[in-house]
């Protein structure tokens, strides 16, 4: 019964977060407490409605053939018999946006709960509350979107709430600006994406997902294969810059400026992935174009590459794991792009676990230092905070990809589905990069919680709000990964584009290389970090290859080259403009008006005020008349005259 | 239809502006009260007409016709349509909220509002009005009081108020000019069409599409500069920031508000529909014209540091989608275009009124001389940042679908030019950002510790028109619905007169 | 014998006439131009009286309009004089060429 309600009135889990967002502004907002109460409580009931749903979605295997879809009309325009376009608001429920109903509603909420803590004696409180729930409300909306541009509209409405919770700290200069620069850098790439949309809607003629992936499919009925490449990769320009993919990631570490449960919640586990997730739900659009997804994966393994290097000279502890969180991000694109939904969405499932947890842990270890945030500056923690710190160490064998831990299925299936596609390179990125996240994830480990303690740091245990979304995430992030192991592959059986590939033997090889790599890395940050005391040997690496390691310190000079492109091609053409409206346009139009005074003030001296000249003018014209009718007669000086005569 | 609704619609304003004559000029409160009693029956009454209208009949409703001039077959014609309705509402919403947004007035506050008022007026009866005398009447009445407005209440920046008020005044009549020289040819032409002298709309219609090829094009060009002028189509712009910036509050309210969609309205119900062959000729010129006003007024905003003439050039950009949504002469382009002019009018409404008492509390509206205003006047960064998403387009604010709608239909028609004009969103979210942090955000400045929130009656204009920008954004189809209701049958009218004379 | 025909008449009004709008044209004071002003209005007085004689000597038309000029003419020297005054109160001159307030 219940679960039958949950199932068709699915639309409810947004709601409940937005009529808290409404609550807490009109009603709730002098009151932190009873805010934070709204907030958890609306997106805790929201999300027992989403676990009955993904319970009714993932009891029945129809809904995996046939999307269960139902939708309210919107908006029409035109009238029948002429180009109509009817844009609807519903709500598709499949495995897919069931998996995301559930995994956003249930991490929202704990990292919800975990704010209650992190976010005691703001000033700020009750909005940030408030933010939360919008977000929750529009990343909600955004998975069971029935139609595409509803997705874009709550894909804009999380890019806001992203806005709005990165620059919380608005007093700050650098959160104001990190809040701005993940918004235009988002618009940018929306512009892609809205190109797309555009396209798509005058070519097919509907936006809404089913059909669209029916006409899709038949798309040389509607177009050209010329087009739908064209398409295909203005689509995918806007999950670039949401899923912080290269050349566009840079508003992603920058985005740390937020508090921390924000970047645990939008900018690891939920927002971010809403890149991949249009691209997942999109992918009957880009599997009809091979170079589309070429361009997917190779974007997805250069970017998890990218970010992995970066990620090993970062000092700060949020930036590493934003860094890794681009990379990892990079890898569930390289999945898609290879053609593997399974693998893709089985990664953003898992690492919204880890990654949430290890935001959460890196958010507890800021509580406790007082937001010093350089890992050299931190050591010895696990004495002080065990439960951060074995919390985060479960996040770290995770995302490293030991086994059992989630990250290792994850990651192996898609290194599998690589292999096997055929993309050797690929696969060597992606194995690399492997290597490297166990690299620099150990490292931060073992600089922050392991060694000698500094004697200046005061740590102490988080508050009990804080620490239950630890431990369950953590416990998350050791089990999650089971459901998809390639001896019982039950993801594999819901989540699936075109057919289900149950593969049947199980790739041995990759598996054990995969744990060997990460056990690789592990291993050499132990030597490097924990080991060696003093950190000689990092220190002549450094050294020696000087230039590499400033080139990975400043993040490869990106930012750099668009802040030098914003401030000099941008603002100066604008200067350029403008300077050309007001002396060029307005130049003109101040000409005419000056040529109007000019006339006058000529012709004004013929006015001089003396009867006498009146007078004399006068004259001559009577004469001037007069001498005109005497010669030359009456029919020309009418002629001449007008009316007059 | 007994009651007369539109005429009282009309009239309240001014019968409002009447009583003001003999209140005392001491009595500021009494005058207030008035003023906004008077646009209060107004906006009511337009409310309820905006619901009450039947929109499956569509057509003229609520019609009220009185012989006048007869020699001129000049009629008192006053009806609404689907396209004249959301003008009408949205004058009306503006009005209330520009006689709040001016409540500080402290200098002549009696002159200030009855001037206020008749403004109001006149702009109504341009929406209400289908009779093209009286269209035209209604709009030369409309620019004399924003003269004497700007010049005794407005402030000199970079230009002077005199400068300014001279500027758009002059700007406006020129373009006036031009366009009573198309209107008196057309009405001149029209009567050995019609064999008797008939000003309304419709008859115009009827007449105008069957001149030749050649006269409409001469004539859309005539009545295109003046409409278009007054839309501040590029490059005939000019007139805008500066006179915005120079004007007061409730001036730059209803004057980018809805003065400006005037032009767009008359564009649409008298240039287009009367003309189709001609509109269809200029149309790749619309097009282009709007794309360069799209692109050149937004980098023309991202180079501004005064608010209000950032929200000058937007408005211009702004306006640009406008003048591309007409050139694509089909319903879904129509649609987005009175859509646009809806809510770029409540947008801009809303961010004036805010810039309005940012400048009364800071005396300043120089940006970089800002910042952290947040802080200390957290509601009134509110009304500044829901303009502001608003004029970026964001989904769920007013302004998203009838851009979307735009798009839709000028990359439908123009394929790779629209995508210039589509691009101006990415430089739009610059600027807008860019103002609303540099002015809102960062660390507070001390000299503005005192500050007070926007508290009381000041808050009208930001409940009144928030709930316009969001409600409109969540439903826009009730918005599109009464629209459409209005654009399809204009449309029909213009295809057929297209395919009858398409060889043209 | 020498009659005396219209053109006489015509040619003494055109002479009259044209003393008086050189008066008008460039005498300097004030009363002078008036004086011319007068003797204009006379040479019309001459004019329309001898057309009058001549070509409808039964009606008296001109001769009535002629009285009318007369009085018309009386009225605007009285203004015109209390104008002068007026100035010359003021001015302290009679001077036209001082006179050239008009002027923007």
């Amino acid at each position: 019964m219940l679960v039958e309600f949950a199932l068709h009135h699915a639309w409810l889990v947004p709601l409940l977060p937005a009529l808290a967002f409404l609550i807490i502004v009109f009603l709730a907002r002098p009151w932190p407490k009873l805010s934070a109460f709204i907030s958890v409580g609306g997106m805790a009931t929201a999300c027992f409605f989403a676990t009955l749903a993904a319970y009714g979605v993932f009891t029945n295997h129809q809904y995996t053939e046939h999307p269960l879809v139902y939708a309210a009309r919107w908006l029409t325009l035109g009238l029948p018999g002429m180009p109509e376009l009817q844009i609807n608001v519903g709500v598709q429920l499949d495995p897919t946006s069931a998996m995301m109903l559930f995994m956003v509603s249930f991490i929202a909420t704990f990292i919800q709960l975990y704010s209650v803590g992190y976010m005691k004696g703001d000033p700020g409180f009750s909005v940030f509350f408030s933010y939360l729930s919008l977000f929750a409300a529009s990343m909600l909306l955004l998975v069971i979107s029935s139609n595409l541009l509803q997705m874009f509209i709550a894909w804009e409405l999380v890019g806001l709430c992203s806005y709005l919770l990165i620059g919380f700290y608005s007093h700050k200069i650098s959160a104001r600006e990190a809040a701005k620069k993940a918004f235009v850098t988002c618009r940018v790439a929306d512009f892609g994406l809205l190109l797309g949309i555009l396209g798509l809607v005058i070519t097919f003629g509907t936006l809404d997902l089913v059909e669209l992936s029916e006409r899709v499919a038949n798309f040389r009925e509607y177009t050209t294969f010329g087009t739908m490449t064209l398409l295909a990769i203005l689509v995918f320009i806007g999950p670039i810059a949401k899923s912080g993919q290269f050349p566009l990631h840079v508003w992603l570490p920058d985005a740390m400026e937020g508090p921390t449960p924000v970047s645990a919640l939008i900018h690891a586990a939920t927002m971010v992935v809403a890149g991949v997730y249009l691209v997942g739900r999109m992918l009957f659009l880009f599997h009809e174009v091979p170079v589309a997804m070429d361009l997917v994966a190779i974007t997805g393994a250069f970017t998890a590459l990218f970010a992995a290097t970066i990620a090993i000279t970062q000092r700060e502890i949020k930036r590493i794991l934003a860094y890794s969180t681009v990379s990892q991000l990079g890898y569930m694109m390289l999945a898609l792009g290879v053609g593997s939904l399974t693998a893709g969405m089985f990664h953003m499932w898992t690492h919204a676990f880890f990654k949430a947890l290890m935001f959460l842990g890196a958010g507890s270890v800021l509580h406790a230092l007082h937001h010093k945030a350089d890992v050299w500056e931190m050591g010895g923690l696990v004495k002080k905070m065990p439960i951060t710190s074995w919390t985060f160490v479960i996040g770290g064998l995770a995302i490293a990809g030991i086994p059992p831990f989630a990250g290792f299925w994850s990651k192996d299936e898609i290194l599998v589905v690589t292999l096997n596609g055929g993309h050797y390179i690929l696969y060597a990125m992606a194995a690399f990069t492997a290597f490297l996240t166990a690299f620099y994830m150990w490292r931060l480990i073992f600089l922050a919680f392991y060694g000698e303690e500094k004697p200046e740091n005061h740590p102490h245990e988080s508050p009990w709000t804080m620490c239950v979304p630890l431990i369950v995430l953590a416990a998350g992030a050791m089990t999650v990964g089971l459901l998809g192991t390639p001896w019982n592959n039950i993801w594999a059986e819901w989540i699936f584009f075109g057919e289900a590939h149950h593969s049947g033997e199980i790739a041995w090889g990759a598996m054990i290389s995969s744990a060997v790599i990460a056990v690789a890395g592990i291993y050499l940050a132990y030597t490097l970090y924990l080991k060696d005391k003093e950190k000689v040997k990092v220190k002549a690496l450094a050294e020696r290859y000087k230039s590499l390691y400033n080139l990975s310190f400043n993040k490869y000079y990106i930012d750099e080259m668009y802040l030098w492109f914003n401030h000099t091609m941008v603002d100066g053409s604008a200067k350029l403009f403008y300077l050309f409206d007001i002396y060029v346009v307005d130049g003109i139009v101040n000409g005419l008006g000056g040529f109007g005074k000019l006339s006058g003030e000529g012709l004004r001296v013929l006015q001089t005020g003396r009867l006498q000249n009146y007078a004399l003018v006068f004259f001559l014209g009577v004469l001037a008349i007069a001498v005109l009718m005497v010669f030359a007669g009456p029919s020309t000086a009418s002629l001449v005259l007008g009316g007059v005569m | 239809m007994s009651f007369p609704v539109l005429p009282v619609i009309l009239l309240a304003p001014l019968a409002a502006a009447l009583v003001l004559v003999f209140v005392p000029k001491d009595e500021h409160k009494l005058i207030k009260s008035v003023a906004a009693i008077g646009t209060f029956v107004s906006m009511a009454l337009s409310f309820y007409v905006y619901f009450g209208y039947d929109q499956t009949l569509g057509g003229l409703q609520y019609v009220i016709r009185h012989d006048w001039i007869q020699d001129l077959g000049v009629t008192f014609f006053l009806a609404v349509d689907g396209i004249s309705l959301p003008m009408l509402l949205l004058t009306n919403l503006i009005g209330f909220s520009a006689i709040f947004a001016s409540w500080n007035i402290g200098t002549r506050p009696r002159e200030f509002f009855i001037l206020l008022l008749v403004l109001i007026t006149g702009v109504m009866g341009t929406f209400i009005a289908h009779d093209l005398f009286i269209f035209l009447l209604f709009y030369e009445v409309v620019v004399i009081p924003i003269y004497i407005m700007v010049v005794i209440w407005g402030s000199s920046k970079r230009v002077t108020k005199e400068y300014a008020a001279m500027k758009l005044t002059i700007y406006l009549l020129i373009g006036s000019g031009f366009l009573l020289v198309g209107v008196i040819a057309l009405f001149t032409k029209s009567i050995s069409i019609l064999g008797a002298p008939d000003m309304s709309f419709s008859a115009l219609a009827i007449a105008g599409s069957q001149l030749s090829a050649f006269d409409q094009k001469w004539l859309f060009a005539l009545l295109l500069f003046g409409f278009g002028s007054l839309i501040s189509m590029w490059p005939f712009h000019s007139w805008s920031p500066d006179g915005y910036a120079g004007a007061p509050t409730a001036v730059s309210m209803i004057h980018a508000g809805v003065l400006k969609k005037i032009g767009g309205y008359g564009l649409i119900k008298v240039a287009v529909v009367t003309l189709p062959v001609g509109a269809h000729f200029w149309a790749p010129w619309m097009a282009v014209l709007g794309i360069a006003g799209v692109a050149y007024a937004a980098f023309g905003a991202l180079a501004q540091k005064d608010l209000k003439y950032v929200v000058g050039y937007s408005s211009v950009s702004h306006m640009g989608y406008v003048m591309i949504a007409v050139a694509c002469l089909d319903v879904i382009g129509l649609n987005g275009a009175v859509a646009n002019m809806f809510a770029h009018g409540v947008m801009a409404a809303l961010f004036f009124s805010m810039i309005g008492f940012i400048y009364e509390k800071t005396h300043t509206r120089w940006i970089p001389d800002m910042g952290g205003l947040a802080h200390q006047t957290p509601k009134l960064a509110v009304g500044f940042m829901m303009a502001a998403m608003a004029s970026l387009g964001l989904p769920g604010l007013i302004s998203f679908m009838p851009e979307f709608t735009i798009f839709v239909s000028a990359f439908d028609n123009y394929g790779g030019l629209a995508v210039i004009g589509i691009a101006g969103i990415i430089i739009t979210a610059l600027y807008v950002l860019r103002a609303g942090a540099n002015t809102l955000f960062g660390p507070p400045r001390t000299e503005y510790d005192h500050l007070e929130d926007i508290k009381g009656v000041e808050l009208v204009p930001l409940v009144v028109l928030g709930t316009v920008l969001v409600v409109g954004g969540l439903l826009p189809s009730l918005l599109f619905d009464m629209i459409n209701s209005g654009v399809v049958p204009l449309h029909a009218e213009i295809s057929n007169v297209l395919q009858l004379g398409g060889n043209l | 014998m020498l009659t005396i025909s219209l053109t006489h008449y015509v040619v003494l009004s055109a002479i009259l006439f044209s003393i008086g709008l050189f008066g008008v044209l460039s005498k300097k004071n004030a009363i002078s131009v008036l004086i011319c002003i007068e003797l204009m209005l006379n040479a019309v007085n001459i004019n329309l009286i001898a057309f009058s004689k001549y070509i409808t000597p039964n009606e008296f038309i001109g001769q009535i309009f002629a009285i009318f000029v007369i009085t018309v003419a009386a009225a605007e020297v009285g203004v015109g004089l209390a104008i002068i005054i007026a100035i010359y109160r003021n001015k302290l001159s009679v001077n036209l060429d001082e006179f050239d307030w008009l002027k923007w």
